[in-house]
C-alpha cells in the first residue's frame, strides 16, 4: 500500500464514519426486536398510556445511563449513583419545606451531587484509590446519611410544589395521541450535550483517549487528573439531576429503598449501549437505546404475562447474550484486521 | 553431523496470515544454533511449534529420532525440549525453588501436599548448575532481570531439557549479566545441549553461534556455517538486498547559536547523588548512552516533566522552566518520543488521525470543539511527511509495523512543531529497513534546527546519529564524546564508569 498525496489522505472516508456504529445499530436492532414482538403480541404495548409510561422510566434510567457511561469510557466505574439518587430525593423535600425556593433547592442538591464526584475523582486521582472501591463505599456512606437526614421516613412533596413536580410529570406537547412526558425532554437535552462533548469537544477526545491508554494520554500532554475527575463529577451530577426527576415522579420517597440497584441499571444500560468496561469506548446514542431496551423488557414482561419474579433473568440473560454477541463481533474484526496486516506486509514485499 | 531435532516444511497459517510457510530447521547436539530475521519473519512462530505453543498446520518435526508433535509447552518440557521466554513468565509472589518447580511439584506421598524439601533440593541443584548466585528460597520480585532469567533456564535444566530454546535473552539485561549468559550458554553447549538462540543483536550470534538460520517472510532465507558468518552476510539475507554501511550520516547538519535546551545540575529523583549537566543547540543530535539501568530514561523523563527533579533546573531559550508535568513541557516546546510506544505512546486500538491529533488537540480546536477538518490535515500532512506506510489516516495503528507505529508517534510530535526533541531508543523494534528512514528523518529534522536529545542502547545508532555521546552511568554523566573521538571501545569504558572525563575528551 502506498501513500498517494496528503490532500487525498485528508478526505474523510466513508467506511470510517460508519466504523463504530455496529454496536449502536445492533442494539437498535434489538430494541426493535423486543418493539415487534411484544406489540404483536399484545396491542396495548402501541397504547399511547403504555407508550407514554415507557418513555418516562426510558428517560429517567437514560439520564443516568449517560452518566454512568462517562467513569466507565475511562475505564473507572460508579457504584454510588444509587444512593446519590437517594441523598437527592430525601434532601429536596426539607430543603422545599423549609422555605427554600424550588429553583435554588434544586441547584443546591445538584451541587451537593457533583460535588460528591468531585471528592470521587480526587480520591482517584490524587491518592491513586480504586474507582470501585471509593464508589462502593460513597454507595453505603450516601445511603446511610440520606436515612439519617429524614431518621428513616418516606418525606414527599404533598400537594404543594405541583410547578415544580411538572419536570418530572408534566406533559408540554403531544405527539398524535401521545403526550411526551416533560423528562423526556431533559433526556434530550443531556444526550445531545453528552454527544457533543464526547464525540466533538477535546476533553471528550482525551477521556476517550485516557480510556484507551492513560499513560500514553499522559506522556502526550492529555491532563488526565482533571478529565478524570470531570468524569466523576458528571456522572454524580446526572445521578443527582436523575434523583430530582425520580422523587418528583414518584412524591414519596422511602429513604432506604429510593434508588436501589439503580447504579446497576444505568451500568447496564451503558454497557448494553456499546461502553466497554476496558475504557475507550461508548456512545451516547448507544446508551440511550441501551436504557430504552431495559425498559421495554420489563414493560414486555409485564405485556406478555411471563412471571414477574423472572425479571432479573430476563434482564441479565438479554446483557449476557449481548456482551457475547459483542466479544464475538470484536473477534472477527481482529481476524479481518490480521488479514490486512497480512496483505499489507505481502503487498510490500512485492 | 548427528540431528537432534529438526523441522522439515513447516507451515503455520494464522486468519489471512502466513506466518511459516514451509520452513526447515535442523540442530544437533552440543550446539548453539542461531535464528535470525527481522519482526515478522516468523522466528517466533517456528519457536513456539518446536516448544509446543503453538501446532504447525503442515510438515514434520522429528526429535531424537522419533516424531516431535507436542500438544502445549508442558508436554514439550517433559520431552526436553524447554522455552525460555523473551519477557520472562514468572510468578513473581513465588519464590525461586517454586517457580523451577511450578507444575512439576514434588509430592509428599499420595497426598496433594508439595514436598517443601525435596523440591529446594531440585532447584538448588538447578539454580547450582546454571551458576546462580542465589538460593531456592528468594523471591522472584527480588531478583533483577538477568537473575530472573538464570530461574527460566533453570527452570529448564530441571526439566532434564536437551533443547533450551532463549528468544531474545539480552533484551532486558545489563552488559555484565549478558556477559554471564554467555559463559552460561558455552558450558551448556559442552554439556552436550542444544541451544537455540534467537536475538536482534548480530554481534551476540557472532559470537555464540556455530551456525545461523536466517528466515524473511515466514521462509527459509538461507543457513550460515560458522565459516560463512558475518553480520554482512546476515543483514543481505535478512533484508533481501544490500545495505549501504550505516556508519556515515547521511545529511550533516550545521550546529549553531545559544544552547536551546539547558540541564544545570538536573537531579533525577532515581540517582538522587547524581547531578546532570548538559546542553543542546538547535540542530544538534546528542545522544545518551549507558548501559541498562544507567538513568538514560529517568533523565529524558525529568526534563519532560514525568517526574519531579530533586534539584537543578531544566532552561529552555535561557529560561530557567519548572515543569509540572508532560502538558506544560510540551507548552514550552518540548517533545518526547517514549522508550516503550505500545504502553507509553500509542492508542493501540486508534487510527493514524487520532493518534496524530493527540498532542495538539486542544491547539487546534474552536470553542473546544475539535476541529475535524485540521485534524485530518494534520495527520495526513505528517503521514506524507514520515513516509506512515498506511491504508489511509484510519488505518488502526494497531495493525502498523513497528517502524511506521514508531512514525505515527514522531509525527504526533512534529505536528506540536517542536524546538527541542527527546527520543528514547528511536528505533527500538523497528526493522532494519525502516530504521534508515527515520535516521534519515532525524538528521533532516536537526538540519532544519531542530535539538535533538536521545538515548540509545544500540550502539551503531549512536556513533551512526550523534554528533555528540554524553556517557551516563549510575545516573552520572562519566564523559561527553564529539563525534569525532567517539567509538564503541570510548563509550563502552565511560559506560562501564571508567572514569570521569571532560568534554571532548578521549579514552587511550
Amino acid at each position: 500500500m502506498t501513500n498517494s498525496s496528503g490532500a487525498n489522505l485528508a478526505q474523510p472516508d466513508v467506511s470510517s464514519r460508519l466504523a463504530g456504529w455496529g454496536k449502536v445499530l445492533g442494539i437498535f436492532g434489538l430494541l426493535v426486536a423486543i418493539v415487534v414482538t411484544t406489540g404483536a403480541m399484545n396491542p396495548r404495548f402501541f397504547g399511547a398510556e403504555n407508550l407514554e409510561n415507557v418513555l418516562q422510566r426510558t428517560a429517567l434510567f437514560g439520564i443516568i445511563g449517560i452518566g454512568a457511561a462517562f467513569p466507565i469510557v475511562t475505564a473507572g466505574i460508579d457504584l454510588s449513583i444509587g444512593s446519590v439518587i437517594a441523598l437527592v430525593a430525601t434532601c429536596l423535600p426539607p430543603l422545599l419545606d423549609a422555605g427554600v425556593p424550588a429553583g435554588p433547592a434544586v441547584i443546591v442538591v445538584l451541587l451537593l451531587a457533583a460535588g460528591l464526584g468531585l471528592i470521587h475523582g480526587l480520591l482517584i486521582t490524587r491518592l491513586g484509590l480504586q474507582p470501585f472501591v471509593v464508589t462502593l463505599c460513597g454507595l453505603l456512606v450516601y445511603r446511610g446519611v440520606a436515612r439519617y437526614i429524614v431518621d428513616d421516613q418516606t418525606v414527599g412533596f404533598g400537594d404543594s410544589y405541583d410547578g415544580l413536580r411538572t419536570l418530572a410529570t408534566g406533559r408540554p406537547f403531544s405527539i398524535g395521541a401521545l403526550d411526551v412526558p416533560a423528562p423526556a425532554l431533559v433526556l434530550l437535552a443531556v444526550a445531545v450535550l453528552a454527544a457533543i462533548f464526547l464525540g466533538r469537544s477535546v476533553w471528550g477526545r482525551w477521556m476517550l483517549a485516557l480510556g484507551r491508554n492513560p499513560t500514553a494520554a499522559r506522556y502526550a500532554g492529555v491532563p488526565v487528573e482533571r478529565v478524570t475527575i470531570l468524569a466523576y463529577v458528571i456522572c454524580s451530577l446526572l445521578a443527582g439531576v436523575g434523583g430530582v426527576l425520580f422523587a418528583l415522579d414518584v412524591n414519596s420517597v422511602q429513604p432506604a429503598s429510593m434508588g436501589n440497584f439503580y447504579e446497576l441499571y444505568a451500568i447496564a444500560a451503558a454497557v448494553l449501549g456499546g461502553c466497554s468496561l476496558r475504557g475507550g469506548e461508548g456512545s451516547i446514542l448507544g446508551v440511550v437505546l441501551g436504557a430504552a431496551v431495559m425498559r421495554l423488557l420489563y414493560n414486555s414482561i409485564v405485556l406478555l404475562g411471563i412471571p414477574s419474579q423472572l425479571e432479573f433473568a430476563i434482564v441479565g440473560g438479554v446483557l449476557l447474550l449481548g456482551a457475547i454477541a459483542d466479544e464475538v463481533v470484536r473477534r472477527l474484526a481482529e481476524a479481518r484486521r490480521a488479514r490486512e496486516r497480512a496483505r499489507a506486509r505481502t503487498e510490500r514485499t512485492t | 553431523m548427528t540431528t537432534r531435532l529438526s523441522a522439515r516444511g513447516l507451515v503455520r497459517r494464522f486468519p489471512g496470515v502466513l506466518a511459516l510457510g514451509g520452513v526447515d530447521l535442523d540442530a544437533g547436539p552440543g550446539e548453539v544454533v542461531a535464528l535470525v530475521g527481522e519482526n515478522g519473519a516468523g522466528k517466533s512462530t517456528l519457536l513456539k511449534c518446536l516448544a509446543g505453543l503453538e501446532q504447525p498446520d503442515e510438515g514434520s518435526m522429528t526429535y531424537e529420532g522419533g516424531v516431535w508433535a507436542p500438544r502445549s509447552t508442558a508436554d514439550a518440557a517433559s520431552g526436553g525440549v524447554a522455552l525460555v521466554h523473551q519477557e520472562l513468565c514468572l510468578a513473581e509472589n513465588l519464590s525461586a525453588a517454586e517457580n523451577i518447580g511450578l507444575g512439576r511439584e514434588p509430592r509428599r506421598g499420595w497426598m496433594p501436599l508439595v514436598d517443601r524439601d525435596a523440591l529446594r533440593e531440585r532447584a538448588a541443584h538447578a539454580l547450582e548448575r546454571v551458576g546462580a548466585t542465589f538460593g531456592p528460597d528468594v523471591k522472584v520480585e527480588t531478583l533483577a532481570a538477568g537473575q530472573r532469567q538464570l530461574v527460566e533456564i533453570a527452570k529448564g535444566i530441571d526439566q532434564d531439557a536437551r533443547v533450551l530454546i532463549l528468544d531474545e535473552p539480552t533484551s532486558s539485561l545489563t552488559s555484565r549479566e549478558t556477559a554471564r549468559l554467555f559463559e552460561l550458554v558455552h558450558q551448556l553447549r559442552a554439556d552436550d545441549i542444544t541451544v537455540l538462540y534467537v536475538s536482534h543483536r548480530l554481534t551476540e550470534i557472532l559470537e555464540l553461534a556455530d551456525r545461523a538460520f536466517v528466515l524473511r517472510d515466514g521462509q527459509n532465507a538461507g543457513h550460515l556455517t560458522r565459516d560463512e558468518l558475518t553480520r554482512d552476510a546476515m543483514v543481505r539475507m535478512m533484508v533481501g538486498r544490500d545495505l549501504a554501511p550505516p556508519a556515515a550520516r547521511a545529511v550533516a547538519g550545521e550546529a549553531a547559536g545559544a544552547p536551546v535546551l539547558e540541564l544545570k545540575g538536573l537531579v533525577s529523583d532515581a540517582f538522587p547523588a547524581a547531578a546532570v549537566d548538559l546542553q543542546v543547540r538547535p540542530g544538534e543530535l546528542v545522544g545518551l548512552a549507558g548501559l541498562v539501568g544507567a538513568g538514560r530514561t529517568e533523565l529524558l523523563e525529568t526534563v519532560f516533566g514525568l517526574r519531579p527533579p530533586v534539584s537543578g533546573e531544566v532552561r529552555v531559550e535561557g529560561q530557567p522552566k519548572r515543569f509540572k508535568g508532560p502538558r506544560d513541557a510540551a507548552a514550552a516546546g518540548l517533545a518526547l518520543v517514549p522508550e516503550d510506544r505500545k504502553l507509553q505512546g500509542l492508542l493501540l486500538e486508534e487510527g493514524v488521525r487520532v493518534n496524530t491529533a493527540l498532542a495538539t488537540l486542544d491547539r487546534r480546536s474552536r470553542r473546544g470543539l475539535v476541529d475535524r477538518a485540521a485534524e485530518r490535515n494534520v495527520a495526513a500532512l505528517q503521514v506524507d511527511r514520515l513516509g506512515v506506510r498506511t491504508s489511509g489516516i484510519e488505518q488502526v495503528v494497531q495493525t502498523l509495523s513497528g517502524g511506521n507505529q514508531q512514525k505515527v508517534v514522531v509525527g504526533r510530535w512534529l505536528a506540536a512543531e517542536p524546538a527541542i526533541l527527546l527520543m528514547d531508543e528511536p528505533t527500538r523494534g523497528v526493522d532494519v529497513g525502516a530504521r534508515e528512514e527515520l535516521y534519515l528523518l532525524l538528521e533532516r529534522l536537526a538540519a532544519e534546527g531542530l535539538a535533538v536529545l536521545f538515548a540509545s542502547s544500540d550502539m551503531e545508532e549512536l556513533l551512526r546519529l550523534a554528533d555528540r555521546v554524553v556517557v551516563l552511568h549510575d545516573g552520572q554523566v562519566t564523559g561527553t564524546l564529539d563525534r569525532s573521538v567517539a567509538t564503541e571501545e570510548a563509550v563502552m569504558e565511560l559506560a562501564t564508569g571508567g572514569g570521569l572525563r571532560a568534554e571532548g575528551s578521549t579514552t587511550t
